[in-house]
């Protein structure tokens, strides 16, 4: 990958940082944790790889992205009014009365949402849904679809696969925030999930492996991906559930709460002093 | 009865057809119409009637094997690309298992996703209490943007079937499995959301959806021999409900009973009770399922069993109209 937009996807990727930062503790609430553990997959979807015109939000040639761990949404919104489809200021209506942006996605109120998501375990059906009406019009658009790995605990994550593995649906790319923890502790002790990568294989799925904050490689999976055929490809990003906030990093706890003033200083600090 | 354009034979001696019928030939119709409609199935093709679709639109037909919860959520994404997706399946399954589905992912956004809910009913009969659907219409209904529609007859199931294509949003179909009177024809009208008088009568009104329209035009011949006008309104739409049409038919007779093959707890007298309580209070009785649930055995004998029979509406209506009186 060429420097200057590798340097533009991590600064991005910083961008959204700080805004999950600052919502989150201007909301008083949210997630935080799996919002941080998935910047840097949003900011190269986003900012490089999916066609999408925010001046255009409803453009017949855009990819698609479905995010279906909700609760996320707020990586989701700062890709968003970075990429300029809302004022950047919106950011810190987050969850606030007669907000757009909702604590759980509202596609009918935000522009560039393509679903209403929250109900953990959907997003998947609804990314296969999407692909396969564009496979039946012969069109080339992407889905895209970002899960949590605990949200997998769910049964009909998997009837989806099922589904769109039997369809051959090559133009859908399911991605996994594999950080590890769920609200309740690790996901294998929740419930266990490994081997994960062989459930997918035995699902019928094409499967690439990526250090998840590594802008090259996830860039490289993506591109794995859009050169693949038969079947549908699922990305399993390792990542660092609050990567970027020390103090939040690997601690289940910051799932869904909000940093105090003194902490909200103490991230933004850290974030600011961040080499890219 | 005559603009109406009923069976003529409608009370005496009905022609029998399932009403899920309807809904296989409905699809049908539209498939030639609408090039945008989707059909979705569970394993459940000639059960639904939708292999009727699958056979005349291969290419437009979604199998996804036996989990409602991922075709909902898939037509939901079928609806974002463009399409008018049905998805078919038993209202216990369709509605129950893949309620949060239907609630969150398509009610919520409004999406363009109709809901083909069979098996409504105990006159499912032999498979028991798993796949009689009698908690179906209040499950439903009670989701913000979702048209619950449960047509009386075969004709009226083909043109709800058609109709639900032009409604923007979610729609409920409710059908059965058996087979029931056609009383009402081809040009018998139909408008979702419009209630319509299919006998006038002053003593008290009968308010029915599904197959229990039919019961309710009978009972009216029996209370008539007893001296009782029983005016008779098919109310197909349990949502959005014509206020205006019962309000009317509430202050003109003074007595409501309602009657369907559905829990009456949150069902369609609850939603008539919602109208006239706020409206115009009069002594009302409802004829349906009494918390309770099903069990096997032939649909005519547990219909009469639960009573859901017309002599229960009979019954029903004589109270009402005593209630009345006070």
């Amino acid at each position: 990958m060429e420097e200057a937009r590798l340097r533009h996807l991590k600064s991005m990727a910083l961008a959204i940082r700080q805004d999950i930062v600052r919502m989150v503790a201007e909301a008083g609430s949210g997630h935080p944790g799996g919002s941080l553990s998935v910047a840097d997959i949003v900011s190269v979807l986003f900012f490089d790889v999916m066609k999408h015109d925010p001046s255009n939000p409803c453009w017949e040639e855009r990819d698609r992205f479905i995010l279906s761990k909700g609760h996320a949404c707020p990586a989701v919104y700062a890709a968003l009014a970075e990429g300029g489809y809302f004022p950047r200021e919106e950011l810190l209506t987050l969850r606030k009365f007669g907000a757009r942006l909702q604590g759980h996605p509202d596609m009918c109120k935000l522009p560039g949402l393509e679903a209403s998501t929250g109900s953990l375990g959907q997003g998947l059906s609804i990314a296969s849904g999407i692909a396969m009406a564009m496979k039946m019009d012969k069109k080339n658009n992407r889905v895209y679809c970002l899960m949590g790995d605990g949200e997998l605990d769910e049964g009909q994550i998997w009837e989806a696969a099922m589904t769109a593995s039997h369809y051959r649906l090559d133009n859908l790319c399911g991605i996994v925030d594999r950080n590890g923890l769920q609200i309740d502790g690790c996901t294998d002790d929740v419930k266990t999930l490994e081997p994960l990568s062989d459930k997918w294989r035995a699902f019928g799925w094409n499967v690439i492996e990526v250090d998840g904050h590594s802008i090259e490689d996830i860039s490289a999976g993506l591109n794995r991906f859009r050169h693949s055929h038969f079947k549908p490809t699922v990305i399993i990003g390792h990542t660092i559930k609050g990567k970027g906030v020390s103090f939040m990093e690997n601690q289940a706890g910051w799932h869904g709460k909000a940093p105090s003033p003194e902490q909200t200083r103490a991230a933004l600090l850290e974030l600011s002093q961040e080499v890219i | 009865m005559k603009e109406l354009n009923l069976s003529p034979g409608a009370i005496s001696e009905p022609e029998m057809i399932p009403t899920r019928f309807g809904y296989g030939d409905g699809l049908v119709e539209l498939g030639r119409i609408n090039p945008s409609v989707v059909v979705l199935g569970a394993d459940l093709s000639s059960s639904l009637c939708v292999d009727r679709f699958r056979d005349a639109f291969p290419e437009r037909f979604i199998q996804t094997g036996i989990a409602e919860q991922d075709m909902m959520s898939f037509a939901a994404g079928l609806s974002l690309a463009g399409k008018i997706p049905f998805v078919s399946t038993y209202g216990v399954f369709c509605t129950g298992r893949a309620w949060d589905q239907l609630r969150t992912t398509v009610a919520y956004a409004n999406l363009n996703v109709k809901v083909g809910s069979g098996h409504g009913g105990v006159s499912v009969g032999a498979d028991g209490a798993t796949h009689q659907a009698l908690e179906d219409v209040s499950i439903t209904r009670t989701i913000p943007n979702v048209t619950v529609i449960v047509p009386a007859d075969y004709q009226e199931t083909l043109k709800a079937t058609i109709a639900a294509a032009s409604i923007r949003g979610p729609v409920v179909i409710r059908f059965g499995r058996e087979k029931v009177p056609v009383i009402t024809t081809r040009e018998t009208p139909f408008t979702a959301g419009k209630a319509e008088v299919y006998r006038e009568g002053k003593d008290v009104t009968v308010a029915a959806c599904g197959q229990m329209v039919y019961e309710s035009l009978v009972a009216a011949e029996i209370l008539s021999s007893e001296g009782i006008s029983a005016r008779i309104i098919n109310c197909h739409t349990v949502k959005p409900i014509d206020s205006e049409t019962l309000i009317r038919a509430a202050k003109e007779t003074g007595a409501v009973v309602t009657a369907e093959e559905h829990q009456v707890m949150g069902g369609f007298g609850s939603a008539v009770a919602e109208v006239l309580c706020q409206n115009y209070p009069v002594p009302m009785k409802m004829v349906g399922i009494q918390d309770t649930f099903g069990q096997s055995g032939d649909p005519d004998d547990l219909m009469a069993e639960y009573g859901l029979k017309a002599g229960n509406i009979v019954k029903a209506a004589l109270e009402a109209v005593r209630m009345k009186k006070g």
